[in-house]
């Protein structure tokens, strides 16, 4: 049992970092000497590294918020596990832990397709960074980490 | 069998294109555009044919409600025409990438009267046959950061508000002073309203049955916790 919720928490914990790496790194469009994220595009020139605000476009808001909310919901669920493993009764199900993880992922779902299906499509820009790729590893991951709390149950 | 494989053969060979065929532009989609920041036009073309150092690419712009078009760039024996007398003055710069295919303007310091309709037409001689594509430009007035801030401000705003409803919900059922009732005071609740039934019986068999659903509910939702 205690192998289970070591390995539950370890999985949660590597979905936090994943998700905050996501967020913050910048490169989830990379091109030469140009590299774009949710936040900044930068470009690498002969006379430095220029930084200038991302595409201030709604769809760019839209997945910023929905990464941001990931983290958030992410988070809220691991400190609901945490609190709902001393408080819980025998029995019990982690409904909270569960419910807080399959809202992160399906904000993280939605954040990539936005990302995907609107991604600016400047011709330098033709490879997908790998932060973009860990957000739709986060998704998958995130949903079979819910699925696993709503299984669980509390024994003693 | 052979003549099968022959017949197969010259099928899949009439299917190979012809490669005099049309040129295929490809420009980005609606964009959006804060007052003053610097709009990138995408075009980009297909051909069947090499590159040829005759490509030519031309934007024309057409304003919201007015049907005719002004020519703004023109590239062309490798050297870029910025507009130097209309409404983008000094405000254009070839960014593209001719050699790939690349025919982009960047059109920088936008300005209140920037809405319109940009179209972009590309040639590569001696493939000329092409339809120009358009790429309509729209400016917004909503501020950076507004949209993302709303968006996390209403989810974390619902959250909060189910949490706060549901051990409401719990506190008011504990203080019994809803007539949902849970644990030992359903056992009460279930005598009452079969002594209130007594005197009554065919009274109200829909009022016993919702009775009876809600307590179901009820220790189903016991179960769950």
């Amino acid at each position: 049992m205690l192998l289970i919720l070591l390995g539950v928490l370890l999985l949660h914990l590597i979905i936090l970092i994943l998700l905050i790496v996501s967020t913050a790194a910048s490169a989830w469009s990379v091109g030469e000497g140009r590299n774009t994220d949710l936040w900044y595009s930068c470009l690498t020139s002969k006379d430095g590294y220029h930084c200038k605000p991302a595409i201030d476009e709604d769809w760019i808001q839209a997945v910023q918020a929905l990464m941001i909310l990931s983290v958030l919901f992410c988070f809220f669920s691991l400190i609901a596990f945490l609190f709902q493993l001393f408080k819980l009764v025998k029995g019990g199900r982690f409904f909270f832990t569960a419910i807080f993880q399959v809202f992160a992922s399906v904000f993280v779902m939605c954040a990539a397709i936005i990302y995907t299906v609107m991604s600016p499509d400047d011709s330098a820009h033709t490879q997908f960074g790998y932060a973009y790729v860990l957000a739709w590893v986060a998704f998958p991951l995130t949903l079979i980490s819910g699925l696993i709390y709503i299984i669980l149950r509390k024994k003693d | 069998m052979l003549t099968v494989l022959a017949l197969a053969s010259v099928v899949l060979l009439g299917i190979v294109p012809d490669p005099s065929q049309a040129i295929v532009i490809y420009t980005g989609w609606e964009r959006h555009a804060l007052l003053g920041s610097d709009v990138r036009l995408s075009c980009s073309f297909f051909s069947w044919r090499w590159t040829s150092d005759d490509v030519t690419f031309s934007w024309t712009y057409r304003p919201d409600g007015s049907k005719d078009s002004i020519s703004i760039f023109h590239y062309t024996g490798g050297m870029a025409y910025v507009d130097n007398k209309g409404p983008f003055r000094d405000r254009l710069e070839f960014v593209g990438n001719p050699g790939r295919r690349d025919g982009s303007i960047l059109l920088k310091n936008l300005d209140f009267s920037d809405n319109g309709t940009f179209t972009c037409d590309a040639k590569n001689p001696p493939d000329i046959v092409g339809r120009p594509q358009s790429s309509p430009l729209r400016r917004v007035p909503i501020q950076a950061g507004v949209i993302t801030g709303a968006i996390i401000g209403v989810v974390l705003g619902l959250l909060v508000l189910i949490v706060v409803i549901y051990y409401l919900m719990r506190f008011l059922v504990a203080r019994r002073v809803f007539s949902l009732s849970v644990s030992k005071h359903g056992k009460k609740k279930k005598e009452g309203s079969q002594q209130r039934q007594g005197p009554a019986p065919p009274a109200d068999p829909s009022k016993v049955k919702a009775a009876a659903s809600e307590k179901k509910k009820q220790e189903s939702r016991k179960d769950k916790k």
